[in-house]
């Protein structure tokens, strides 16, 4: 266990100070902090940073939302609730990469459905490249994909939250004369918060680390638009040989994800004291 | 409390619509794997499908040799024995371990669950390039072994950090009782906790199972051949290499999403309640 993991993470930290190049063990030369310079004056990490941070806040802020509304409707009374949920459960299972490849297919610039109906409902004049020219386009269409599945999971954790809200208040709440709006924002979103930070945090980590759905879906390109940061340290290591290069970009994102977590921290407490 | 007909007609019709938002992508994905080749190359678009086909299931489930169907049918074993081998490991270690992190005092005992959250957080990317220098050295690479071990530094944490707040959620009483009728601490483990703990062990595993099931990156760097390459490596690969043959892309993708959905759906109940239990708690 510890083998698997705690020793790598150290022998990842001694690799990012030395020049390693293949996979084989040698004598490489020790060079100090230049890795972490050579890639902190790379323009294509920067690049990559900034898809990174948009395809996080973007994706993140989309699945709190939309999840907030679906916990909701989890909730209501709903005939066949148990289907609806059912049905709202199965993006959540679907294998990531077998959803990154089900939405290139629909938005195949010559095939995909997508183009197929916007263009016979005379939304849109012709057939159009979804992911192939514009990058930044290709960035919004690989977040709605990321955003279909990933809704699902934010839903249910919410969900959770919300049955432990005590349906009094609510009825207290209408005995006092609020409405439906009035209860949501003065019982659901403060007592909700707690379940909400945990959302936030997990899923702002893992937007943060994304490559999988990338990867399938574009392949980092149109003109590494798609890139993010662990699809660029994949390429820096395994496709660059860099192994060096990888390791300190591996540490860079361990200490972005660090003072994510800790802003998430501090400002959820700041959020706390504001509200009580 | 009775809400006015206005909201349960409002809330029917959101369900509904969010329903079809769900379940449009999966048809299309069914419908790509049944239709004929030039009924999903036709433009415009003619919705209805001139030939249904089965062929490609079965080139999936009996294709021989070097076929594409084969490799696929191969990853999806993969796969599976991956993410059993790893479910097992992973509950064997976190049912013990879980449990001592719940009701034994002793030292570091913080430090080792903190330890283990911190190592869930870390990126794989960090681990991997060491990783895949250790594995080559210990001709661990591409092999079923090699994925087992690495999925189980994912797991085991999960599978220690949820089991442990589930075992601490249990009246100790129970088990005090069943050590004054004789039982030792681990009779009492197996006899009294362990059928307690049915549904937190159930949803641990179906988490571990998913993990599994769905990791790409580390499959992805550790696999290069059939032997051990995972589904999502297969499917993948398939899109990149064979970016016209859709249908065998989508039946590849119906065939891998069925196991994580249906115990999904089955075990919707164990699933929600893990989460309540083991993260919002936690």
């Amino acid at each position: 266990m510890f083998g698997v993991v705690l020793y790598p993470a150290g022998r990842a930290l001694v690799i990012s100070f030395f020049d390693v190049d293949s996979p084989f063990p040698g004598a490489y030369p020790f060079v100090g902090l230049r890795n972490y310079t050579e890639v902190l004056s790379d323009r294509r990490l920067w690049a990559a940073a900034e898809h990174t941070a948009y395809f996080t806040v973007v994706s993140t802020a989309l699945e709190l939302v939309l999840g907030l509304f679906l916990a909701q409707l989890l909730a209501a009374p709903l005939r066949a609730r148990w289907l609806f949920r059912a049905i709202v459960i199965l993006p959540w299972a679907l294998p990531t990469i077998v959803n990154g490849a089900m939405w290139r297919w629909i938005m195949n610039a010559q095939y995909g459905v997508l183009n197929a109906l916007l263009t016979q409902l005379h939304l849109q004049g012709g057939y159009r490249s979804w992911l192939g020219t514009d990058p930044f386009l290709a960035l919004n269409m690989v977040i709605v994909a990321d955003v279909w599945k990933n809704t699902s999971l934010v839903a249910f954790f919410l969900l959770a939250g919300l049955q432990t809200i005590p349906p009094g208040l609510y009825e207290a709440a209408r005995v006092d004369g609020a409405g439906p709006v009035r209860s949501f924002l003065r019982i659901t979103l403060p007592l909700l918060m707690p379940t909400i930070a945990l959302v936030l945090v997990l899923r702002t980590i893992e937007a943060f680390k994304v490559f999988d759905i990338v990867y399938v879906m574009t392949g980092g390109g149109p003109a590494s638009g798609t890139q993010t940061v662990t699809f660029f340290t994949y390429l820096e290591a395994f496709s660059a040989q860099r192994f060096s290069s990888g390791a300190a970009l591996a540490y860079l994102t361990v200490l972005a994800i660090l003072v994510l977590a800790l802003i998430h921290l501090r400002l959820l407490r700041q959020n706390d004291m504001g509200t009580s | 409390m009775r809400p006015g007909t206005g909201y349960r007609v409002f809330v029917h019709v959101a369900a509904l619509a969010v329903s079809v938002v769900i379940l449009a992508p999966f048809g299309w994905l069914l419908y790509s794997s049944v239709a004929g080749q030039t009924d999903l190359i036709s433009r415009p678009m003619t919705w209805i499908p001139e030939h249904v086909t089965v062929e490609r299931y079965r080139e999936i489930f009996a294709g021989g040799g070097t076929s594409q169907g084969a490799a696929f049918r191969s990853a999806m074993v993969n796969s599976f024995l991956v993410a059993c081998g790893t479910v097992i490991v992973s509950l064997a270690v976190g049912v013990l371990g879980g449990y001592a992190l719940a009701r034994l005092r002793f030292p570091l005992r913080r430090v080792t669950l903190l330890a283990f959250l911190v190592t869930y957080m870390l990126p794989p990317i960090t681990l991997i390039i060491p990783l895949y220098l250790l594995m080559s050295r210990f001709g661990l690479l591409d092999t079923k072994t090699g994925l087992i071990i690495v999925y189980c530094s994912l797991a085991t944490p999960f599978a220690l950090w949820n089991l442990s707040t589930f075992f601490a959620s249990l009246p100790p009483e129970l088990e005090e009782a069943a050590r004054v009728d004789g039982c030792s601490r681990l009779g009492a483990l197996v006899r009294v906790m362990l059928p307690l703990s049915r549904p937190g062990i159930l949803a641990t595993a179906l988490y571990a199972f998913l993990l599994c099931w769905d990791e790409f990156l580390y499959a992805l760097i550790f696999t290069s051949t059939t032997t051990a390459k995972t589904i999502p490596v297969a499917i993948a690969e398939f899109t990149g290499r064979n970016a016209v043959d859709f249908g065998l892309i989508a039946a590849g993708g119906v065939l891998a999403s069925i196991p994580p959905v249906l115990l999904a759906v089955v075990f919707q109940r164990y699933l929600i309640s893990g989460l309540s239990t083991g993260a919002v708690k936690g």
